[in-house]
């Protein structure tokens, strides 16, 4: 695999010219702006890591007049805040992201979509997107951005249940297919984007898809915003290039004594200490959003789990029965095995029934409790039972 | 109790009346009154000429949508795990002493409310609360004291 060492980069606080760099995508074509954003390699940075370039493309194929461009700012993963910063420090660089995002699609309409838990913000983000409105229609664009409100759900993270919310409805995720490309907010295609995507993709079309597309790995192009939390002597936001270990990682970050790295956050992976060297960060090894929380030989891994199960039973929308009823059920299992209520094997059901989730569930919340859940109870099976 | 008066006429001319109006103008009422009442959501449905069912479910669905008596200002403490490890329980505790309540409470004097929220995303500035939108983070039971304090002589 892959090793690229931990390195720092500077790309998305960068400060840049926006008029610049959206005069630069106002000359190119929808072609060539897409096929930029596919030959840097770009994956989205919410989590999934769909390629960007290969959503465009389809979103810019379909017929129908009216589309739209989303900026998912539904940052609710457990341990990331990345995109809040982003928005409080480059908002200008975001909207920038949706406007050639809107160019390249063919979209005259953004969303933002921004959690209720970051309304505070939201004051100076309309001044300074007055001030964009303004610049850009100066260049020539014919593009125009609204926000929408969430009110405290993290599944409205989720594609189709962020165009629930939008639609004023219960945010439930929706049956896929059809996918937002073809069918979004109101049925019309959407493409919808991560904050850090829309500002990376504004970045690649201002230094060219080469020079991003050298950073980053054969899977992981590029760099990453992380956000880092848990027992680390310098929490905060960092942006390093991918492809880098998780020892690495906790060289850089760990206070020493790091016995295990949530990568991904409640949804994400789990790697304990022996695992550190042969993991890497990135789509090879353990995917991220951006959520990377480090725990000391201090912490229980036990906690760390039902807090995470109980995070989930709150946060699954209920809709279908593998998710509303798993949450639960994983929940009430392990507080069983730990009170020893039923015996220690009782885990391998448990874990049946996260497989089970993975398979049947109707969205990603559904689908990803398992990660967690398998990874630490392997990992840390003395802990969940003593 | 509130009587809802011609907010929801005001924020309906405001957002419009369609479907998806209907976040904003629920957003609208509990900016202004804390929660949602039942005759402020049939007031709703009547205005966008909707079901009063849809404005329930839509409302149900979202945490910072109550449908139950909050107080002017709503304190959420984070529960999630970095906020949990970091000092969450003394926060509560200062706060449920100070307030003289539990989590899940309003003060008598319908001042404050006190409830437990997830990830607000300041893990890396832990423990952290929200007071309606604003956040205050890096908190101890001194820092909380004081906030708290500061909110009393707003009243």
């Amino acid at each position: 695999m892959e090793n690229k060492g931990l390195n720092k980069v500077d790309l998305i606080f960068e400060k840049v010219d926006p008029k610049e760099v959206l005069t630069k995508a106002y000359k190119m074509s929808r072609e060539q702006i897409i096929q930029d954003i596919l030959d840097s390699g770009l994956k989205g940075r919410g989590g999934a890591g769909f390629p960007t370039g290969l959503k465009w493309k389809y979103t810019a194929a379909e017929k129908e007049p009216e589309k739209y461009i989303v900026c998912n700012a539904d940052e609710g993963e457990p341990g990331t805040f990345k995109d809040r910063e982003i928005l409080d420090r480059a908002a200008y660089k975001v909207y920038g992201g949706m406007a050639i995002a809107g160019k390249a699609i063919g979209a005259g309409k953004g969303v933002v979509y921004l959690r209720g838990e970051y309304r505070f913000l939201l004051p100076q983000l309309m001044i300074e997107l007055e001030k964009f409105h303004k610049m850009i229609k100066e260049i020539g664009y014919d593009f125009k951005i609204n926000y929408c409100l969430g009110s405290g759900a993290y599944i409205c993270g989720e594609e189709s249940a962020l165009f629930e919310s939008v639609e004023g409805g219960r945010g439930e995720p929706r049956n896929k297919p059809p996918y937002p490309t073809t069918s979004g907010i109101f049925g019309k295609p959407t493409s919808i984007n991560n904050v850090e995507t829309l500002v990376t993709a504004m970045m690649i079309i201002k230094h060219g898809p080469a020079s991003y597309s050298q950073l980053g790995t054969k899977d992981s192009r590029g760099s990453k915003v992380f956000s880092i939390s848990g027992d680390t002597p310098t929490p905060g936001i960092f942006e390093l290039e991918l492809g880098m270990s998780v020892l690495e990682f906790v060289k850089e970050f760990g206070d020493g004594d790091t016995k295990a790295v949530q990568v991904g956050g409640a949804s994400g992976f789990c790697v304990p200490r022996k695992k550190f060297a042969s993991t890497v960060i990135g789509f090879e090894g353990v995917p991220t959003g951006g959520s990377m929380k480090l725990f000391n030989s201090s912490r229980s891994m036990y906690n760390v789990l039902h807090n995470y199960l109980d995070f989930f039973a709150e946060e699954s929308c209920g809709q279908c029965t593998p998710c509303r009823v798993g949450c639960q059920q994983l929940l009430k299992g392990v507080e069983k095995v730990k009170k020893g209520e039923v015996k220690s094997t009782y885990l391998n059901e448990l874990l049946k029934l996260a497989d089970t989730m993975k398979v049947a569930a109707k969205c990603g919340l559904g689908q990803s409790v398992g990660n967690a859940f398998r990874t630490i109870v392997e990992n840390f099976r003395e802990e969940i039972i003593y | 109790m509130y009587q809802v008066g011609n907010l929801v006429k005001e924020l309906s001319d405001k957002h419009g009346r369609e479907k998806e109006s209907l976040m904003p103008i629920l957003q609208g009422i509990v900016e202004r009154h804390n929660y949602l009442t039942d005759e402020a959501m049939v007031e709703v449905a009547k205005e966008l000429d909707i079901s009063a069912a849809e404005v329930y479910g839509t409302a149900s669905f979202y945490t910072f949508l109550d449908t139950q008596v909050r107080g002017k200002y709503v304190i959420r403490v984070c529960k999630t795990i970095t906020c949990s490890m970091k000092g969450k329980g003394e926060i509560i505790q200062t706060l449920e002493d100070m307030l003289k309540i539990k989590v899940g409470e309003t003060t008598s004097d319908r001042m404050f409310s006190l409830i437990e929220t997830n990830c607000i995303g300041w893990c890396h500035k832990a423990p952290a609360i929200l007071i309606n939108e604003m956040p205050y983070t890096e908190l101890s039971p001194e820092k909380v004291v004081e906030i708290i304090k500061g909110y009393m002589q707003k009243k």
